[in-house]
């Protein structure tokens, strides 16, 4: 879903210009609190396996193809916040070394790809978590569903942003039913590889998944305080 | 805790991510759909991807996921997919290892928790000086 430079106009590119920029400004802030000397590592593996599967387009329909975007999995791994840094990481690379999405469209793809897919992804992760029963086994399931709904969320806020600054004059109605009709699809694709990431670390270590935390903090109450004691 | 006896080590989870991203972006991505993707296809259908303008950086050596000096395909592609995973790893990861809390060595505490919430050390030292 990269955005390229034109598809919309200079006013809209730098409003999400500006958008991106508090975002990660926040970002940067929120992170701090996430991250520790156990999840940090993590946190730049995340953003190096979500740009490769960025590179693997898969089929969803004759003639197209979509790509996980990862907003939901990074979110889920590493907490919303580092996520939104690995996320806004791989946009920046992949726009100044692979020239995919345009540099004027840098802010628009931040804001589309990362931002409403981590904060979709996040809340609809925790809604999940909320109303489903606490075991780690639900993890991956909640993550992967978030990942289902974070898709058409951007394909459906691209619409908003065409709406407002796009460069051609398009009913949009109906590019609201293009944009999200094949998002739907690439959001079952975004499901299933979202399902096996986070259910790969959660089968090895279920301590280093962000999301998974409130569910062991509640299984290992007495022996985590037993360890966090400083013994002074 | 009982459960880290049998606990496989951060390192080897980093590893295995590592390596499989490796793998994701310098091999399995020459065998990605080719197709347009999503945006791309509404915007041939809609008839607006000619409002599209040439990407400023289109003349780099890894412009379009290949590396412009390698003319094996193959090689090409997966060049740029591997320097693209070691790229964005230095970035996030210099990144979030700068802003991560630091814990002491000594204490195994966080030093630089946000300051509304006393670390033990903290509240240890009130305790002695009160």
């Amino acid at each position: 879903m990269h955005v390229p430079d034109g598809f919309l106009d200079a006013p809209t590119s730098i409003a999400t210009g500006a958008v991106a920029v508090v975002a990660v400004g926040v970002a940067l802030r929120g992170a701090r609190r996430e991250l520790d000397d156990r999840t940090a590592p993590m946190a730049g593996l995340v953003a190096a396996f979500i740009f490769a599967t960025q590179m693997l387009n898969f089929p969803v329909a004759s003639g197209t193809s979509g790509h996980l975007l990862g907003g939901a999995l990074a979110a889920v791994l590493v907490g919303p916040y580092t996520g939104l840094l690995c996320m806004s990481v791989v946009f920046l690379v992949q726009c100044l070394l692979f020239a995919d999405g345009g540099i004027t469209a840098l802010g628009t793809n931040i804001d589309l790809m990362g931002l409403v897919t981590v904060l979709v992804g996040w809340s609809v992760f925790r809604a999940l978590q909320v109303v489903v029963p606490k075991r780690l086994s639900m993890v991956p399931t909640c993550a992967g569903l978030a990942a289902l709904v974070s898709v058409p969320a951007a394909a459906f806020v691209f619409v908003l942003l065409y709406a407002i600054g796009g460069t051609a004059d398009l009913p949009i109605d109906t590019l609201a039913t293009a944009m999200v009709g094949v998002h739907v699809l690439v959001g079952l694709g975004e499901a299933i590889i979202t399902f096996l990431a986070v259910g790969s670390i959660i089968a090895v270590r279920p301590d280093l998944v962000y999301g998974a935390r409130r569910v062991l903090e509640e299984r290992q109450l007495e022996i985590r305080s037993s360890t966090t004691g400083v013994g002074a | 805790m009982t459960a880290t006896s049998s606990k496989v080590s951060v390192k080897v989870v980093a590893m295995g991510v590592f390596v499989v991203a490796l793998i994701l972006a310098g091999v399995v991505s020459f065998y990605a759909a080719s197709s347009p993707d999503g945006l791309n296809r509404v915007a041939a259908d809609k008839g607006f991807s000619d409002t599209e303008k040439d990407h400023h950086a289109a003349d780099g050596p890894f412009a379009g996921y290949g590396t412009s000096f390698v003319d094996n395909e193959r090689l090409s592609g997966g060049l740029a997919g591997v320097v693209g995973v070691l790229v964005v790893l230095s970035l996030s990861g210099g990144l979030t290892l700068a802003l991560r809390r630091r814990r002491d060595a000594a204490t195994d505490v966080p030093t630089d928790v946000p300051t509304d919430v006393p670390t033990d050390v903290e509240v240890a030292d009130l305790d002695r000086s009160a």
